[in-house]
């Protein structure tokens, strides 16, 4: 952690007190407050954490599962990764605690293939959890029980994916699927499942314990609470900070020293660059993409070579299930190879621009609706700059 | 080494052994071999498509969706350089040099002696320390061109043969 100001997910906290407070409450106390402080998911796609597990709830079935989602893939972010190092027991516990809430005994971590070097570190938390009992048969002599395995990934950024990542759970390839169903439906092995990020679980603890009122105090009021921001690029001091929702791009290049920048890359490849004359909006999920990834870029950087660089990681990453996806992605990089070479032409560059809007409309998940921004922002930031070169 | 030898024969079974008779147990099977083995040859997926029920199509399908398997063997120790925006704009093309150079190869191929194999990989969260990279389960940041050199040379084989399961010198 970088900036001093611990606000809440590195401030104080005691393993277990949540979870303790959660089995008194009873679970639909706990859906209640984890609705009422409006927490939203913080993998990407924001969608309200209570209500997921007031869905969950609902469904009748003999076998429910929770599953963090550790598939950390955005381009530029890195923020679970210091979670899983440094707090996986708060991990463990908001797993418990959604577990308690839904019904549910068993949980997964899926971890991406290439954080096997934090399997240790969670697998030690599990242990040790276990033997405190806050994890395990009748947690603290309660009727409630579950476990948590780690599932490891093996190389697929579009894992990361909710659908994704169950069907490469269930032993399938990890493509997504059209919806509804949804998770909290169909799930893995078919059963109503959560799926959360692993910051989504680790505010848990916090709002159990200190109130939905309390938690609500930080962030705006659509965007409630804090978020972690994963800083690299032209900055002198990269990390994790954790700083409140709503926050403008410029407050944020004061934090972590990065003034002087000619545009920040807000929410990683699938989000948005902004250029210095946006700089005063806010990153939220009203504003700006609050993925947390942020990357900022001197005046010394050539966008067109950032732009290229954002879009071989989507032809790459593509599934390839569906055709906007697959081939857009391909046109879009071709596209750029072009600009590169002072071939586009102003008219070709609109098809382009067209086409990325085919692309928002028509692909099946999130990858292909979300990967023609970086195209769109940066061409229209940096025309002058990219075009006949 | 295929796995269709007598001793790797037991070894693929033990791997096997661990894991239940079930399709959701497909991937963590096929992460285990490819660990051991460093591919999944035709025998393997033979065994696993017997093991799991799940039929053979489907299980090549799985293994060529991921990067991390393979029905190729790879070197014994995997090196895969970030290339993504904060590793390219940190210097990244300079790491590519020096491991060409250092190993004598090219990105995507593997040295003579099966010991290396160089390949590209998409941001593995590391963008605080960049350029970084991953070789087999470790992760290095802040790579420069003699920090890339220390690292190779201390995986020299004698010290990590027996790490990994299909170990000794070929
Ligand atoms: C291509 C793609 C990749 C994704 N990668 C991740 C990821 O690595 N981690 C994550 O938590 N969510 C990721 N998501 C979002 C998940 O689909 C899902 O919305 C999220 O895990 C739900 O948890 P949350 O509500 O707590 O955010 C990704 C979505 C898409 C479309
Ligand atoms: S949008 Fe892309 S990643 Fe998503 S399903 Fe279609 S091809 Fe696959
Ligand atoms: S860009 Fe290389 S680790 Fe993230």
């Amino acid at each position: 952690m970088k900036n001093e100001k611990k606000k809440i997910l590195f401030g104080e906290f005691v393993t277990g007190a949540g979870l303790a407070r959660a089995l008194e409450m009873g679970a639909g106390k706990v859906v209640d407050e984890v609705k009422a402080s409006k927490l939203r998911g913080r993998g990407g796609a924001g969608f309200p954490t209570g209500l997921k597990w007031e869905l969950t709830a609902k469904q009748e079935s003999d076998e429910k599962f929770v599953i963090c989602n550790a598939d950390e893939g955005e381009p530029g972010t890195f923020k679970d990764r210091l979670l899983l190092m440094e707090q996986p027991e708060k991990i463990l516990e908001g797993m418990a605690i959604a577990g308690f809430a839904i019904g549910a005994a068993r949980g997964f971590v899926y971890l991406r293939g290439e954080y096997i070097y934090l399997r240790k570190i969670l697998e030690d938390a599990i242990v040790s959890m276990t033997e405190r009992n806050f994890l395990g048969k009748n947690i603290q002599d309660s009727d409630f029980s579950f476990d948590v395995e780690i599932f490891l990934g093996a190389g697929a950024y579009v894992c990361g994916e909710e659908f994704a990542l169950i069907s490469s759970m269930n032993g399938y390839r990890g493509e997504p699927r059209n919806k509804p169903p949804y998770p909290s439906e169909v799930g893995f092995r078919d059963k109503p499942t959560v799926v959360n990020n692993v910051e989504t679980l680790c505010y848990v603890p916090y709002i159990v314990t200190k109130g939905s009122e309390w938690f609500k105090e930080h962030g705006t009021q659509a965007s409630t609470g804090t978020k972690l921001f994963s800083v690299s690029g032209d900055v002198k001091h990269p990390g994790v900070y954790e700083l409140e929702l709503g926050i403008t791009v410029n407050q944020l290049l004061t934090e972590v020293s990065g003034e002087g920048a000619k545009s920040v890359q807000v929410g990683g490849a699938s989000g948005l660059n902004v250029a210095e004359k946006d700089f005063d909006k806010p990153i939220c999920f009203e504003g700006l993409p609050p993925g947390g990834s942020i990357i900022v870029f001197n005046h010394k950087r050539d966008m067109l070579h950032v732009l290229k660089n954002f879009m071989e990681f989507f032809v790459e990453e593509s599934c390839g299930q569906c055709t906007p996806c697959r081939e857009g992605n391909y046109r879009l990089l071709e596209g750029v190879k072009m600009l590169e070479k002072g071939e586009c032409s102003v008219r070709y560059l609109k098809e382009l621009e067209a086409l990325c809007d085919v692309m928002k409309d028509s692909a099946k998940c999130g990858l292909g609706q979300t990967s023609p921004n970086a195209f769109l922002s940066i061409v229209e930031n940096f025309k002058t700059e990219i075009l006949y070169r | 080494m295929t796995t269709g030898t007598r001793a790797v024969a037991d070894e693929l079974q033990e791997i096997l052994l661990n894991h239940e008779k079930d399709r959701t147990q497909l991937l963590p099977i096929l992460v285990d071999i490819n660990k051991y083995f460093g591919h999944i040859d035709s025998n393997a997926i033979i065994e696993v498509s017997r093991y799991t029920g799940v039929p053979i199509g489907e299980i090549h399908g799985v293994i060529t969706f991921y990067s991390f398997l393979g029905q190729k063997k790879r070197g014994r120790f995997v090196i895969r350089l970030c290339r993504t925006i904060s590793c390219d704009i940190a210097g990244k093309d300079q790491i590519v040099r020096v491991l060409e150079k250092e190993l004598g190869i090219h990105f995507g191929e593997t040295t003579d002696d099966g010991v290396f194999s160089l390949e590209y990989t998409n941001c593995i969260g590391m963008c605080d320390n960049p350029p970084a990279m991953l070789i087999n389960d470790k992760v290095y940041g802040g790579l420069t061109p003699e920090r890339v050199v220390d690292i190779l040379d201390s995986f020299k084989l004698s010290e990590y043969q027996d790490m990994f399961g299909y170990g000794g010198v070929e």
